[in-house]
């Protein structure tokens, strides 16, 4: 998107044809756009633990953790098992007070942060107060990377299927424009201004309370199906409600918001021209319809997908879930600040990511935006 | 102006928006309404208020028209009491000084569902010889059930159902059930029955007083939830508390997004790179994420809650677009023509290029309530809605942590439930109607 610069005819074609090696286009743009968003997410990162640290709740972890390493290595030193009580929680206290002192607690607060950011970036998020994973472990980072299959898996699955069936969808309404159902879509869109969790509250009350179809919340039945086969089948049984929740409160306004993409692109003059030329309609809508919208339509699923990732939360908790978001939840309710932190930071990360796909997805299909030039 | 108000006038066109002005309309009524009958101060103290303000209501009650459309026909709930004359009293003067108080209320009872509890509350005034009273219940086939004997300090509870001597007495797991039933056929017994609570005092100056409240399984317009509080409270205080949220927060997110853009783009440069540089880190900012950080660690208070959400919502996409829009409009000829009479940067802002937007402000702005109506209702959800306030998000949080929906209390999310999406859907068609009317590239499609 920058100016070519003015430079001599011979030189040029040299260069064009070295920047035209799309190998090298692509690493050099996947390393700008990588280190401008590893910035972002720095910043990111930073600005959270701010917000958490401006009541010390960092450092609060961080002497929760001094004291209890410290008192673990003392309680677990033979030497020490004869000492007097008393001295042995003087000889405590002395060597809390050193630890501190080496871990830097006693320095200023803003170079502290920089401590906690460093330690954050590398995911090093400390132990957890209450909350444990399933494998026993209290690191947090573990807790964190254990349950976030489960989110992936919620969320894969909603936002795919969303995706490609509100773009299938709104393709065939743009061709039947002012129909019965074209119609009714455009009367339901606004019903995507209720999140996912309050349809949830809906269909619990319907499929698992009153039918007693589908399971009220969870992920497997328990005890889980030792058979792989049925595994997958109660998983996909816990999945269906959550899952269409997620769809439900965002697919009519996708629906309709692609569908008037379609439909302000199919009344450009290149679009009258082609049917002029006779142009088969599934050509048409293929290659002067849809190419030019696809920037639009990958803006748009990028923008839900940033919106929904931390949204997921909620209806995670509501399903009970075993995600990042309930867990996040339980966290709040026992007051375990490493846990609430860390996946705060984790979230910041999952959501650079997504921002970094998306980048790449967009440059490769929109011809405009020229990768590494 | 005038382009404005027939703007406005094509709303008219969409009856969707019509029923969303209207449900609007009605919303803000009822919080006005609210806000006069049940000032500030009173609702929060009906609302943290425990047994003793809430003592006559039963718990977990359905609302009372459920009986209009139930084949079964659910008790419902009552309290009287000898002070206001509800209860009839009647003393007589006996030998040595001593007073018969005859306190009795008739009720009809023609339900189909046992009562949850029957409770006595008995009050006297004597110096040193304690009164007796004796509990006797007449049922419609004229059997006397008598009920208990006891002597009574000033204040004095007596719970039907936990009357373990009277348990004993019916032959019965439950005391209640056996009261209201035929013995015979142990169907309900269905017609009047007469409760008489005779108390005899033995001093000259004795008074005493009696409170009889019958715990029904339905009350009230509402229904009451776990601490036996009336749902109503909650569900009409809800209304200005979502409203108040929903429209300072879109207006102060819209507003400031807008002034925001505006001077980036008229000032360019640095300032406007670093309005752009924000709105990137914002987006990997996990925004619920961050919120749920600010409830727990510092303050669960609506107004801080509403501020870091205003803050948090000010760099998100739509900076950008209007950016976009700025930027052709500071190109204009009127923008130059102010340039040239030398009108200053805040003048053109303000006077110029932000007045230019308005029509693409209100419908986003009205599109944005819903959005903070449902916010402030998750938070409230998850545990971290204001502890003081009562809010709908409150009363889907008390019933699903009650697990109100595996116990088949449908009322108590049904109600809060419906109110937040009555809000949210009027907000969302209203502001869908009005972006179709203003947005010029939606106008055909």
């Amino acid at each position: 998107m920058s100016v070519t610069t003015q430079v001599s005819s011979e030189e040029f074609v040299v260069k064009k044809h070295f920047m035209n090696s799309a190998f090298v286009r692509m690493a050099r743009y996947v390393t700008v756009r990588l280190l401008t968003l590893f910035t972002t997410v720095v910043i990111g990162v930073y600005l959270t633990i701010l917000i958490a640290n401006m009541g010390g709740f960092v450092d609060q972890i961080i002497r929760g953790q001094i004291r209890d390493s410290v008192t673990q290595s003392v309680a677990g030193n033979p030497t020490y098992q004869q000492m007097d009580p008393e001295i042995r929680r003087q000889l405590i206290e002395e060597r809390i007070v050193l630890e501190e002192k080496r871990r830097g607690l006693d320095t200023p607060i803003a170079i502290r942060n920089f401590r906690y950011l460093a330690n954050a970036l590398q995911l090093d998020l400390g132990r957890a107060i209450s909350l444990t994973s399933d494998s026993g472990s209290k690191q947090v980072r573990l807790i964190l990377l254990e349950r976030l299959p489960a989110t992936l898996l919620l969320m894969g699955t909603s936002q795919l299927f969303l995706f490609f069936s509100s773009v299938f969808i709104a393709l065939n309404l743009s061709r039947h424009y002012g129909s019965f159902w074209d119609k009714l879509i455009i009367a339901l869109s606004p019903s995507s201004a209720v999140p996912p969790w309050f349809y949830g509250i809906f269909l619990i009350l319907i499929f698992a309370s009153s039918l007693k179809i589908l399971p009220f919340g969870g992920m497997v039945d328990s005890p889980p199906p030792a058979n792989r086969f049925d595994y997958a089948i109660s998983v996909i049984k816990h999945l269906a409600l959550p899952g269409f929740s997620l769809i439900i409160s965002s697919f009519f306004l996708s629906v309709y918001n692609y569908r008037t993409f379609f439909l302000i692109y199919s009344s450009e003059d290149y679009v009258d021209m082609a049917r002029a030329k006779g142009l088969q309609s599934r050509d048409i809508e293929r290659r002067y319809i849809l190419r030019p919208t696809l920037p639009n339509i990958i803006t748009n699923f990028s923008l839900l997908l940033i919106s929904l990732w931390t949204g997921a939360l909620f209806t995670e908790t509501v399903f009970l879930w075993p995600g990042l978001g309930r867990t996040l939840f339980q966290a709040i309710g026992l007051y375990d600040t490493p846990i609430i932190v860390g996946s705060t930071v984790i979230y910041a990360y999952l959501l650079a990511m997504t921002v970094f796909l998306l980048n790449f997805v967009y440059a490769l299909v929109d011809p405009r935006v020229k990768i590494g030039e | 102006m005038d382009n404005l108000r027939a703007s406005f006038k094509k709303l008219l066109m969409y009856p969707s928006a019509i029923v969303g002005v209207f449900a609007i309309l009605i919303l803000v009524a009822v919080s006005i309404y609210t806000m006069i009958t049940i000032p500030y101060p009173e609702a929060i103290r009906l609302w943290r208020g425990g047994e003793e303000v809430w003592y006559q209501n039963p718990k977990f009650a359905q609302p009372a028209w459920v009986n209009l459309f139930s084949s079964k026909k659910y008790s419902e709930s009552f309290a009287v009491d000898t002070a206001d004359g509800e209860m009839t009293k009647t003393a007589t003067p006996g030998k040595n000084d001593a007073i018969t108080y005859e306190m009795v209320h008739e009720f009809d009872f023609n339900y189909d569902v046992y009562p949850q509890d029957m409770i006595l509350y008995l009050k006297s005034t004597f110096t040193e010889k304690q009164p007796f009273v004796s509990i006797e219940l007449i049922t419609p086939d004229e059997r006397t059930i008598r009920i208990a004997n006891f002597v009574i300090a000033d204040k004095y509870t007596y719970r039907f159902s936990q009357d373990e001597k009277l348990r004993l007495k019916l032959r019965t797991e439950e005391v209640i059930p056996a009261l209201f039933s035929d013995p015979e056929t142990e169907t309900i017994l269905k017609g009047t029955y007469k409760l008489i609570v005779i108390g005899t005092t033995f001093e000259p100056d004795a008074g005493m007083d009696a409170e009889f409240v019958l715990h029904g399984q339905v009350f009230g317009l509402a229904g009451t939830d776990h601490a036996r509080r009336d749902l109503t409270l909650p569900l009409l205080w809800g209304a200005p508390v979502a409203l108040a949220f929903g429209l300072m927060a879109a207006i102060g997110t819209t507003m400031l997004t807008m002034i925001i853009a505006a001077v980036g783009t008229w000032y360019a440069g640095w300032v406007d790179e670093l309005i752009q540089r924000i709105t990137e880190v914002n987006l990997v900012l996990p925004f619920f994420a961050l919120l749920i950080m600010i409830g727990t660690f510092y303050s669960r208070s609506i107004w801080v809650i509403l501020t870091a959400t205003i803050l948090l919502s000010i760099f998100t996409g739509a900076i950008l677009g209007y950016r976009a829009i700025f930027l052709q409009v500071k190109e204009s000829m009127y923008i130059e023509a102010a340039r040239a009479y030398g009108a200053s940067n805040g003048r053109i802002i303000f006077k110029y290029l932000i007045p230019r937007m308005i029509p693409l402000l209100i419908p986003s702005l009205v599109q944005a309530v819903p959005a903070f109506v449902f916010l402030e209702a998750s938070l409230a959800v998850i545990g971290l809605g204001d502890p003081v306030l009562p809010t709908w998000g409150k009363i889907i949080q008390d019933a699903q942590s009650n697990g109100a929906l595996y116990k088949g209390y449908y009322y108590w999310v049904l109600e809060p439930a419906f109110l937040l999406m009555l809000t949210g859907l009027a907000f969302a068609v209203l502001g869908f109607a009005l972006d179709r009317i203003f947005n010029p590239r939606l106008r055909d499609v």
